[in-house]
């Protein structure tokens, strides 16, 4: 069983659940629901931040041509980015796949949810600042150069679905070896681990709010993997983390996806 | 109209500008020393152009202006209001203020024309948003170490409805340290102008009532330093006032 922060879709308030991962229920106000019946919302209210090159696998890619143009010299602050708040969309939502390409990156990350205000804190000290986990699909259209802020790939409608829940923080033992697992239409196509973190998570934490202050709510994406999956219209990604949940998205031609433009 | 969001007595208020004052919306009259500034709205999505004025990319010794606009994102942790405090640490040696138009998006836009761009402006207000040269790196650059620091984005002190701009693109900025005037340029000089901006960034995300642009500064960007009152000016905006603060203010 683990305690989890839930926002259900036509519901303002937020409820407390537990989840019992073997009967894949969930129980709320002392009523059971199967989790894939619950219409699970957002479950998020701050703003989602992202830590590039933070996952060892990525890092190793890059690492070749750090001390060349463009980039001259490996990264010393953590290169953080923004999913703003057009990009969110909840478990079960359609992503939009954009008319100009075929492909999307499935960039399956653990995300950190705050539950306190965070500014200047100490590694030792960051899990006090964590209200839980939660699973973020950073989708993106496939590029190369980090070298710019990659907002026409990363920030357009619906390319970071959330969800299905919060974790309670002391629920998992290590969430610096979390296994994160993607499947595409039920195939596993990508395995990694937290336990591939650059930096770690309480060292991540204390870099990033050394210079900005992350808010109650708030999320921070861990890292992603260099070998995220690539997924097309009318497939369905799934995201694994044993512990934290599942998150179920599947892809649709922006023009019909849900909050897509005619 | 002017409006602004500040705090007066322990109580927020929407206020607005009266005869040089500051109205609050229960009536009173009340000084702008006597009330703390709160920036004009509560930020959601906030864009930042780099480079859009020919000028100032120059400055940077960058050849051409890009082919693709540069365009950043900021979170809700680095804004500040009129008269706020902008942190500069010691181990800094070049921290540069940028004086800058602000749009106010009013609706929800996508794809839309540049020729219907204004029908989704609110209206302007003035920021100044301040980066730490010495944190730049090449990576998603310019890098939120170096542009997204608690407290370096004032913005305000007004949020001016757009009916009452006649022509945004024709607005004089001007920066002052200690009241010495350090950068001057036009909003006629942006390379990509608003209703274009609207436009590019449309084409591809949906922009919504509240969402902020930056537009970019022009050239004229020099080192500020403990002590000094920056202020940033859009004429018929407004005039942003920031002082900056040292390590002298925090406790170890």
């Amino acid at each position: 069983m683990s305690n989890v922060t839930t926002k259900l879709k036509g519901i303002q308030q937020w409820y407390d659940g537990s989840v019992s991962w073997k009967d894949n229920t969930i129980n709320i106000k002392n009523k059971t629901y199967n989790v894939d019946e619950l219409p699970l919302d957002v479950p998020l209210n701050g703003t989602v931040y992202g830590a590039l090159l933070n996952d060892k696998g990525m890092y190793d890619k890059f690492e070749p041509s750090m001390n060349q143009d463009p980039y001259k010299a490996p990264p010393k602050a953590p290169v953080l980015y923004i999913k703003p708040a057009n990009t969110i969309i909840g478990s079960k939502t359609e992503i939009p796949l954009p008319s100009h390409v075929s492909q999307l990156q499935m960039g399956a990350a653990l995300a950190v949810v705050m539950g306190e205000q965070a500014t200047k804190v100490k590694e030792q000290d960051a899990f006090d600042y964590i209200k839980g986990y939660t699973i973020v699909n950073d989708v993106s259209i496939p590029h190369e150069s980090v070298y710019r802020p990659a907002i026409k790939e990363k920030a357009r409608d619906g390319f970071c679905p959330v969800g299905p829940w919060v974790v309670d923080r002391d629920c998992i033992d290590n969430p610096n070896d979390l296994n994160i697992q993607v499947y595409v239409n039920g195939q596993l196509k990508q395995e990694n681990n937290t336990n591939n973190l650059i930096r770690d998570i309480g060292k991540l934490i204390a870099d990033v709010t050394s210079f900005m202050t992350l808010y109650a709510g708030d999320a921070l994406l861990v890292g992603i993997s260099d070998e995220a999956p690539l997924a097309e219209e009318g497939d369905t990604v799934t995201i694994t983390i044993p512990g934290v949940g599942t998150l179920e998205n599947s892809i649709q031609k922006e023009e019909l996806a849900l909050g897509g433009t005619t | 109209m002017k409006h602004a969001r500040v705090v007066y007595k322990g109580t927020m208020y929407h206020a607005f500008e009266k005869n040089g004052s500051v109205q609050l919306n229960d009536g009173r009259l009340v000084n702008e020393h006597d009330v703390e500034w709160l920036p004009p709205l509560t930020p959601r999505t906030v864009f930042t152009l780099g480079l859009n004025y020919e000028d100032h990319a120059k400055e940077l010794s960058f050849n051409s202006s890009p082919r693709e606009p540069l365009v950043f994102l900021k979170g809700p942790n680095t804004f500040t209001g009129h008269f706020g405090q902008a942190y500069r640490p010691e181990d800094v040696t070049f921290m540069h203020y940028e004086c800058e138009l602000a749009v106010v998006i009013g609706g929800t836009a996508r794809n839309i024309d540049k020729k219907d761009a204004y029908q989704y402006v609110a209206g302007y207000t003035v920021a100044n948003d301040y980066v730490i040269r010495d944190y730049l790196e090449n990576y998603y650059r310019p890098n939120l170490c170096a542009k997204n620091r608690d407290s370096l984005t004032p913005l305000g002190p007004w949020f001016v409805d757009a009916e009452d701009i006649e022509d945004p693109m024709h607005l004089p900025l001007r920066t002052y340290i200690n009241g010495e005037l350090k950068q001057e340029g036009n909003t006629c000089d942006m390379i990509l102008g608003v209703p274009e901006l609207i436009e590019y960034l449309s084409s591809f995300m949906t922009l919504n009532t509240g969402d902020i642009i930056l537009t970019g500064t022009p050239k004229g960007s020099v080192d500020t330093n403990v002590g000094d009152e920056v202020v940033t000016e859009v004429e018929g905006v407004g005039r942003l006032v920031s002082t900056i603060i040292g390590d002298e203010a925090f406790v170890k």
